[in-house]
């Protein structure tokens, strides 16, 4: 009986079964997911997004952090595409490089949390000696806010890109880890994982072939929320004063620094945070489908 | 159980420790000098050093440190550096709008977010599915800040259904304080909501896959039943595991709404004395909330075991 | 609630029978005045600290001894004085029906021992004291000053309007140690606090001090009599300024103390709300070199710097609004008695071709600059962005470090070198009140290390205060104050960026509020609506 259905529980009677599906049907799945209109549309919004920011010095048409105070607040117009900001800044250009930043924040965050969360995660999950440390050590690194590691670094180092990501992925791992020991510790009462155990399966077998793959998909909700939950973090540090200087536009601090305007000038917080959401928006639905299509239960439908 | 309650309660002991100690060294590494804090900015050094040795902080670190454990094993959390009052009066003083704010919070998010998410996994593939699922995504698309001022400029300023700030404690009337509470509610629950309700989605269509659900169809259950004694029993785990981050991240979200929405409380204190560099607020404070958020892991970590008979510590 | 509203009935019904509740619950909301100040009240001693808003609130509980007038005449507050003919001696007579808050009466020796603490960290104080022989009580009402010089320090000192002025404490109260902040808030001025319901960093509140006997003069500034005409005063602090001005719409606050310039036309429209500049003199904003290391260890380079900054962009990005700002080269203040505009027409403007030659003469080579940006202040936040932005256009190597204000105002005490976590350049502002003169204005010390960040080191500006000190001819005041000018411009002691007013909004339901450069609660009168 499968009690965590997070992840897909391979049918009684196949103990050897396959967690990872054929690569072919791989292929098919991710064909047949792509056919459906929201899909679509998300990949394009994505791809634009991405194609955006990589070529945003081509694409942007003034420099994004020269300032110009005699022409604060512009409006739209034939020079300044999205108007200018408090300095007399062009919107455009930094919704264009804030794009990179933001994606760089996300990504970095995603990755690297979801990368320490997981290995440490299997070992907390699978040797049982080490989970009552290893969790009530990440019981601790909860507990310290991001705000206090932000400001910390910050005034530590200095506001840099790898000082907000450190701040900001710290926090994360110990949810991802959470998440992963969870996973493990289910499938490890699991008959066919006692089965190769006694069976006398090398220990990376086990945890390659049956225990990771069940992380996957849990992994995928979850960095996805990392990626969304990165970008916004690094605008609430911008709000609170902690965040990445002016001079490294981002989508977050575009809109913490607006913030102040919103019933003035709304746009400055809405053009970045339009293509934010739609940006967002994208990634879920993609990290739906990346999940239903590796979904080793979802694919034996 | 009661042997392993005692037991993760017993372990939160050097676990503090080793949060105060971190929390301490990072506090004394980071430049900021709470003397010049004190004393405005056109002091000269004779006199910030005075002031530094007024406050204890010109002896050397380790006699710091053990002055403030010494103060914790007697349960004083030690005086502000800059107002004088004591730790515990200030956090006493503003832990009502950040408590009363979390639990509101994790109330409106379980019963929108579950109901949400189970619609959806019922409807899957349709339309329904889609709506609720993008609809959700939308509370994690924009920072908690700008869903605050939107719910400021549209409901409060322009249809005047709310007040735009302020708190009141409960003792005044309820509905004074649940008023003033709605807003940044609405603006705190938007992103909890949207992730309870796509883990609550998935989970349920995985276990509605599973084939004992398949045996309680062929048995003849009404469909209902499947879905609220079966599947949501078992797809429990991960949702109760999801609040339980979610709680724990409350205090970041908690510190923007209560700056937006001026609510006297914790997490305005938190960055309040982060940016003063109170050391012992600071301190003070995070030792309250890793207690709390241990005991909520203990509180989950306990409820597997209701949901999952099989998971045994 | 006078905004536009549909409101489906039954909400209105409610929350009109909320509002009738609460008002009914609080029969003195009317006399309540409640202001949103420009932060948190958490230094409580504003004698040991020289933040603005303990200094606003000094002037709620306690009492001077002697006050300015708009007109800067100093005027006898809680003490009138007789000055012997050789000007050397001092007597100060306490005027009657003075009591502290705790009932007392207030006594010679109380104010002979706030002084004597006010004096060892006070500017103008410092420099006073050793001039002064004696200061000792001669009865209960009087006291008395022995000067080994005639000096102009000791009036204008004890009538400081900002940033340390002399507060009056009880005796008990002004023997706590310089260096450690007062615990007791017992004062002798129109307001009392209220400890009780004091949250520190939230709210702060007053009630009228019923004992208080005001002079018969009308008030002006800090002088003239301090009538109160409300029950209670409350500070609130609120974190955003946008939620601030929304609540001051909505009725929910009455007082704004400084609006954010581009906020203005938020309010500037609606007639139940008032916006007015109170601090009719305003501040100055400004920005250090690092005297000590290079690069503007180099005179030419400094003025290199200064020739390439703008006050015009400064000014445009701080404040945005022309009305509100001018640009001005005086360090002491246009507008100030002694403000002297010398080197207004390279300093003002940005002449990026001046500033490359003078780095060309200079040798420069490209030793990168570091600014301090602090970014979580608003009035702060603009400065080094445009600074960093001209110095770069000009040639120089620039390397902005972000950090919150705290860590700024730690950092600009570190003498360290600059690649060593110190600094080059940092910007601040003043309110042209205290910097109108020579000791007031802190900017102006120049005695290297022993002065404030920055250390410059100009033996012939301290050897002019020192002089300014002693002279009591107004021409040779203006004379000595021409030349510090040009001698603090020439060598870069400080970089003026120009100055600003910043308007207060307040609820149209306060009248009598004072233009002041400083916050006052007196006079206001608040009518029931």
């Amino acid at each position: 009986m499968n009690i965590d259905p997070v992840r897909p529980a391979l049918q009684a009677g196949d103990p050897a079964g396959m967690p990872m599906p054929a690569a072919q049907t791989l292929a098919t799945q991710l064909g047949q997911a792509l056919k459906s209109p929201p899909v679509l549309v998300a990949s394009v919004i994505f791809s634009v997004v991405v194609l955006l920011s990589v070529l945003a010095p081509v694409l942007g048409t003034m420099d994004p952090i020269a300032i110009d105070p005699a022409r604060r607040f512009a409006g739209v117009s034939a020079e300044h595409w999205l108007g200018t900001d408090a300095f007399g800044r062009d919107t455009y250009s930094r919704v264009l490089y804030g794009a990179r930043v933001s994606l760089i924040v996300g990504l970095g965050a995603m990755l690297a949390s979801v990368l320490l969360g997981l290995v440490i995660g299997v070992i907390a999950g699978y040797f049982r000696a080490a989970d009552a440390i290893v969790m009530r050590v990440m019981d601790g690194i909860m507990a310290i806010p991001c705000i206090l590691l932000a400001i910390a670094l910050v005034s530590l180092t200095g506001g840099t890109l790898v000082t907000v990501l450190v701040a900001i992925t710290v926090p994360e791992i110990p949810r991802v880890v959470r998440l992963v020991r969870g996973v493990i510790l289910n499938v490890r009462s699991e008959p066919y994982v006692e089965a190769a155990v006694s069976l006398g399966s090398p220990l990376h077998r086990l945890l390659l072939r049956h225990m990771v793959p069940n992380t996957v998909a849990p992994l995928i909700v979850q960095g996805t929320f990392i990626f969304a939950s990165a970008i916004l973090t690094e605008a609430t540090l911008s709000f609170l004063g902690a965040g990445l200087p002016t001079e490294i536009p981002s989508w977050g601090n575009m809109m913490a620094d607006g913030r102040m305007y919103f019933q003035l000038k709304p746009g400055l917080v809405l053009y970045p945070g339009v293509v934010l959401a739609l940006t967002l928006l994208s990634v879920n639905v993609l990290g739906d489908v990346l999940r239903d299509v590796l979904d080793p239960k979802m694919a034996r439908r | 159980m009661l042997a392993y309650i005692a037991r993760r309660l017993l372990a939160t002991v050097p676990v503090m420790i080793m949060v105060a100690v971190v929390v301490f060294a990072m506090l004394r590494l980071t430049p900021g000098d709470p003397a010049a804090i004190l004393a405005g900015d056109d002091a000269t050094g004779a006199q910030l050093e005075q002031i530094r040795k007024s406050m204890g902080l010109d002896q050397p670190i380790l006699t710091q440190f053990g002055v403030w454990m010494g103060q914790l094993a007697r349960g004083d959390l030690g005086v502000s550096l800059l107002s004088g009052k004591p730790v515990l009066d200030l956090i006493g003083n503003r832990v009502g709008p950040t408590l009363a704010l979390a639990l509101a919070t994790i109330v409106v998010t379980v019963i929108v977010a579950v109901p949400m998410g189970i619609v959806a996994a019922r409807k899957r593939g349709k339309l329904l599915d889609r709506l609720v699922m993008t609809l959700s995504v939308f509370g994690f698309s924009v920072p908690t800040f700008v869903i605050g001022y939107l719910l400021i400029y549209l409901l409060a300023l322009k249809l005047g259904w709310f007040p735009v700030q302020g708190y009141k404690p409960v003792a005044g009337g309820f509905w004074p304080f649940a008023h003033r509470l709605v807003l940044p509610t609405l603006a705190l629950s938007g992103i909890y909501i949207a992730l309870v309700a796509r883990i609550t989605r998935s989970s349920i269509i995985e276990v509605m896959g599973e084939d004992f659900i398949r045996t309680a169809r062929a048995k003849g259950a009404r469909e209902r039943a499947i879905l609220l004694r079966h599947a949501l029993r078992n797809a429990a785990v991960p949702i109760v595991t999801i609040i339980g981050i979610g709680i724990a991240s409350l205090i970041t979200g908690v510190v923007v709404t209560e700056s937006v929405f001026n609510l006297p409380g914790l997490g305005r204190l938190v960055v309040e004395a982060v940016l003063a560099r109170d050391y012992p607020v600071i301190q003070g404070l995070i030792l309250l909330f890793s207690f709390t958020y241990i005991l909520i892991n203990l509180v989950v970590d306990v409820l597997y075991t209701v949901f999952d008979p099989r998971i045994r510590y | 609630m006078k905004t536009k509203t549909y409101l489906p009935q039954a909400i209105r019904l409610l929350c009109g029978a909320t509002l009738a509740a609460s008002l009914l619950a609080a029969p003195a909301q009317a006399q309540t005045v409640t202001a949103v100040m420009q932060s948190g009240l958490r230094v409580m001693d504003p004698v040991l600290s020289t933040a603005f808003l303990t200094r606003d609130h000094g002037y709620m509980i306690y009492d001077t001894l002697l006050g300015v007038d708009a007109n800067f005449k100093i005027q006898p507050q809680m003490a009138s004085w007789q000055a012997s003919d050789d000007g050397k001696t001092y007597t100060f007579t306490l005027r009657d029906g003075l009591k502290w808050h705790d009932g007392a009466p207030v006594k010679a020796e109380d104010c002979v021992a706030s002084l004597q603490r006010w004096a060892q960290l006070d500017s103008t104080g410092q420099v006073l004291m050793p001039m002064v022989q004696h200061i000792k009580a001669l009865d209960d009402k009087r006291f008395e000053v022995q000067l080994r010089e005639p000096t102009t320090l000791l009036l204008e000192g004890l009538s400081k309007l900002s940033s340390r002025p002399a507060f009056m404490m009880p005796k008990r109260i002004a023997e706590t140690p310089a260096s450690t902040p007062i615990k007791e808030y017992i004062g002798s001025g129109p307001f009392k606090f209220v400890a009780s319901e004091f949250k520190p960093g939230l709210k702060v509140v007053y009630e009228k001090n019923a004992d208080y006997v005001p002079r018969a003069e009308p008030a002006s500034w800090t002088a003239g009599g301090k009538v109160v005409n409300v029950e209670r005063v409350e500070w609130v602090s609120m974190p955003d300024q946008m939620t601030a001005l929304n609540a001051l719409q909505n009725g929910e606050v009455d007082f704004i103390q400084q609006v954010p310039f581009d906020l203005l036309p938020i309010v500037q429209n609606r007639d139940d709300v008032k916006v007015q500049v109170l601090d009719k003199l305003g501040a100055w904003t400004y920005y250090r070199f690092n005297h000590l290391y290079p690069p503007f260890d180099n005179k030419l380079v400094r003025q290199a710097a200064m020739a390439a900054v703008g006050q015009e962009d400064v000014l445009k990005a701080l404040v945005g609004n022309p009305e509100y700002y001018q640009t001005c080269a005086a360090v002491m203040g246009c507008g100030n008695p002694y403000g002297n505009t010398y080197g207004e027409e390279w300093v003002v403007p940005s002449n990026i071709e001046k500033a490359r030659a003078l780095l060309k003469e200079a040798k420069y080579d490209g030793t990168p600059v570091v600014i301090l940006q602090p970014t979580d202040i608003a009035m702060l936040a603009a400065q080094p962005i445009v600074i960093g932005a001209a110095l770069r256009k000009a040639g120089f190597k620039v390397d902005m470090k972000t950090m919150d204000w705290q860590t700024v105002v730690t950092q600009q005490g570190n003498q360290k070198p600059p690649a060593e976590g110190g600094w080059n350049i940092f910007s601040t502002y003043s309110i042209l009140a205290t910097s109108g003169d020579p000791f007031g204005n802190t900017t102006l010390a120049s005695a290297g290390r022993k002065s404030w960040a920055g250390w410059p080191d100009v033996p012939e500006i301290e050897a002019l205060r020192l002089k300014f000190a002693r002279a009591t001819d107004p021409a040779e005041r203006k004379e000595i104050t021409a030349q510090i000018q040009k001698l603090a411009i020439d060598e870069g002691v400080v970089a003026p960026l120009g100055q600003f007013r910043i308007p207060a909004a307040y609820s149209t339901k306060l009248s009598g509020v004072m233009e002041s450069p400083v916050t006052v609660f007196w006079n206001i009168k608040k009518s029931a609506d």
